[in-house]
């Protein structure tokens, strides 16, 4: 690289200050090789997870070989043919919903407390910011373990329940700082405006913050569906024996597994793919 | 914080009467307790109870616990599982550092050369998270198995010893680990890139510090905070890791995450995976309060 660089280098020099501009401008030579690896390396399992749900099986037992013995769409087609398997992916769905409207809703109200109020009007805020941080930064099994403590304590069964409770309970933090980080270059002086031509606090909100901030809930909501339905470590301490899609093929990988995993991953990836370019999209077409 | 109430030239009764209405007054506190509540009873209770469960003595067959404050537990545990801890100690701190050596590059680039197309890279960092982190580790066992596509290949073409294997030993789980937390390294990463001056960078050039200088000499030392937040944030999840232990590793080289699971989930011994996480918890605060001590408690948030 030092030979290509070394002569537009030398005469940006002889430019004196007009150098850096320039150099900022590249492309990054091998730094963008090297990084566009890394992004290979980081999907490569990806698109062997895809090809894999494709694969034929020869054995007759219904799980996926390790070796390729060619195309099927076999297994799309029989996406429901494991019960359990799909009765964990219904149960991973409705939890997800459930705990992402819940966590929204509340972690929503925390980031505009967090927001607008400080210590003389809001005493505790430290207290709930570092409430908030330890739950983000603690190691999951921690928290999955102490959550089975309770359950255990309390005597309450495990199930929907308290797989509900505990994921609203992992998602709130990170909802709040995903909304919190949205609402941090809100305009007040609109609020103001609003208050001035009479409109009352609900109306306010409804008419001018709401909307204002959506984009900032969105986000957060789509981190809380994204946590929950990839959730196993705390799911695996308090589903009982119900388990939900990751605990479920974690389960399988003792037995063997079916190649409807795949599947049931390789839609899950699409659909999940197609939100986030949607979104990209959307904010640029804003902006 | 003056907000609404009084700046209003308007007829003053309406905005004055505002002020006084309780509601105004409790508004931080309302908005902030459904969110506190539930913390408080899914998140601080569950810990206090763990503690508490750590110092019962349980019946094994039940799970049935009583109160014995039994220090001692701790002690017996720590001296029956301190193999298991140096190993995740060990395995979390690998896969950590070749996670900060492989994504400071890429963040440095998505920070100084992404231009317009940032937001595509980034989300390139997290396609990976649109995969079940159980399906991503079992894929990886796929691509290392014995026959799989990497070392079945190398081995037909005789570059490899047929007896030769990657699953089953402390290199695989270093390396789902790495793979599996590579995110959680790259965006802190990013982020403390991204937020240097680009201005300091031209002052240095103007200066005439070399490439090696201006990176050594102005980059670096603004990304340390970064660098320190990016560790934490990878070494902490991956210390508690077990899934990619279970899948990738064999029996041997076992981590805490393993212990602590089978104690709550197939033993019921509730008080001997008390004691364990709480352990694991005291060396993640441990860390944390470090970096609080050496760096400002407030910037590590800036990362999440």
């Amino acid at each position: 690289m030092s030979a290509v660089v070394a002569a537009p280098e030398r005469e940006a020099a002889q430019r004196g200050h007009r150098a850096p501009r320039r150099r900022r401008h590249r492309r990054g030579g091998w730094l963008a090789v090297y990084s566009w690896l890394v992004i290979a390396y980081l999907v490569l399992p990806i698109f062997v997870m895809v090809a894999y749900s494709f694969n034929k099986v020869n054995t007759g037992l219904p799980q996926v070989s390790f070796t390729w013995n060619g195309f099927t769409t076999q297994w799309y087609q029989q996406w429901n043919g494991v019960p359990g398997l799909t009765s964990a992916f219904w149960l991973t769905i409705r939890l997800g919903i459930a705990s992402t409207i819940l966590a929204t809703v509340v972690g929503t109200l925390l980031a505009l407390a967090l927001v607008r109020y400080r210590p003389p009007r809001f005493r505790g805020k430290t207290f709930v910011e570092q409430t908030m941080f330890l739950n983000i930064a603690a190691p999951e099994i921690v928290l999955g373990a102490s959550l089975l403590g309770l359950f255990v304590t309390i005597n309450l069964a495990r199930g929907f329940t308290t797989l509900l409770l505990a994921h609203v309970a992992f998602s709130i933090a990170y909802v709040t700082v995903t909304v919190r980080a949205r609402l941090a270059g809100f305009d007040r002086s609109l609020e103001e405006a609003a208050a001035d031509l009479g409109a009352n606090s609900w109306t306010t909100f409804q008419k001018i913050t709401l909307p204002l901030i959506m984009p900032g809930i969105l986000a957060g909501a789509l981190m809380a569906f994204a946590l929950s339905i990839d959730d196993f470590v705390t799911s695996n301490f308090v589903s009982g024996n119900q388990p939900p899609f990751p605990v479920w093929v974690y389960g399988a990988t003792r037995v063997g597994i079916p190649p409807q995993v795949f599947v049931f991953g390789s839609v899950i990836f699409g659909i999940g793919i197609l939100c986030a370019f949607a979104s990209i999209v959307l904010a640029r077409r804003k902006a | 914080m003056t907000s609404s109430e009084g700046v209003a030239p308007t007829p003053g009764g309406v905005t004055r009467r505002r002020r006084a209405r309780p509601g105004k007054v409790l508004a931080p506190y309302l908005l902030s307790l459904p969110a506190g509540l539930w913390l408080l009873a899914l998140f601080l209770v569950p810990l206090v109870v763990m503690l508490s469960l750590s110092l019962q003595t349980c019946n094994f067959g039940t799970g049935a616990c009583v109160m014995t404050w039994h220090w001692g537990e701790f002690w017996s545990q720590l001296s029956l599982y301190h193999t298991q801890f140096l190993t995740s100690i060990y395995f979390a701190g690998a896969a950590t550092i070749i996670d900060l050596v492989v994504s400071f590059p890429i963040a440095y680039w998505i920070a100084f050369y992404g231009g317009s197309k940032k937001n595509f890279f980034l989300l390139m960092l997290l396609v990976p998270f649109f995969v079940s982190f159980v399906i991503r580790t079992i894929v990886w066992e796929f691509i290392l198995s014995d026959q799989g596509i990497v070392l079945g290949t190398l081995k037909n073409a005789h570059l490899l010893p047929q007896n030769f294997h990657v699953l089953a030993t402390g290199y695989a789980v270093v390396a789902g680990l790495a793979y599996n937390y590579l995110p959680f390294t790259a965006l802190p990463l990013y982020v403390a890139i991204e937020r240097i001056d680009k201005t300091v960078l031209d002052a240095a050039y103007d200066l005439y510090a070399s490439k090696r200088e201006a990176f050594t000499r102005v980059i670096l030392p603004l990304t340390i905070p970064g660098l320190f937040a990016a560790f934490l944030l990878t070494f902490i999840p991956a210390l508690g890791d077990y899934v990619n232990q279970q899948i990738l590793g064999g029996t041997q080289n076992t981590m805490i995450g393993t212990v602590i699971q089978n104690a709550f989930l197939t033993n019921l011994d509730y008080a001997g995976g008390s004691a364990l996480s709480a352990i694991l918890l005291a060396i993640a605060l441990i860390g944390i309060f470090a970096y609080a001590r050496l760096l400002g408690s407030r910037t590590i948030e800036e990362y999440l």
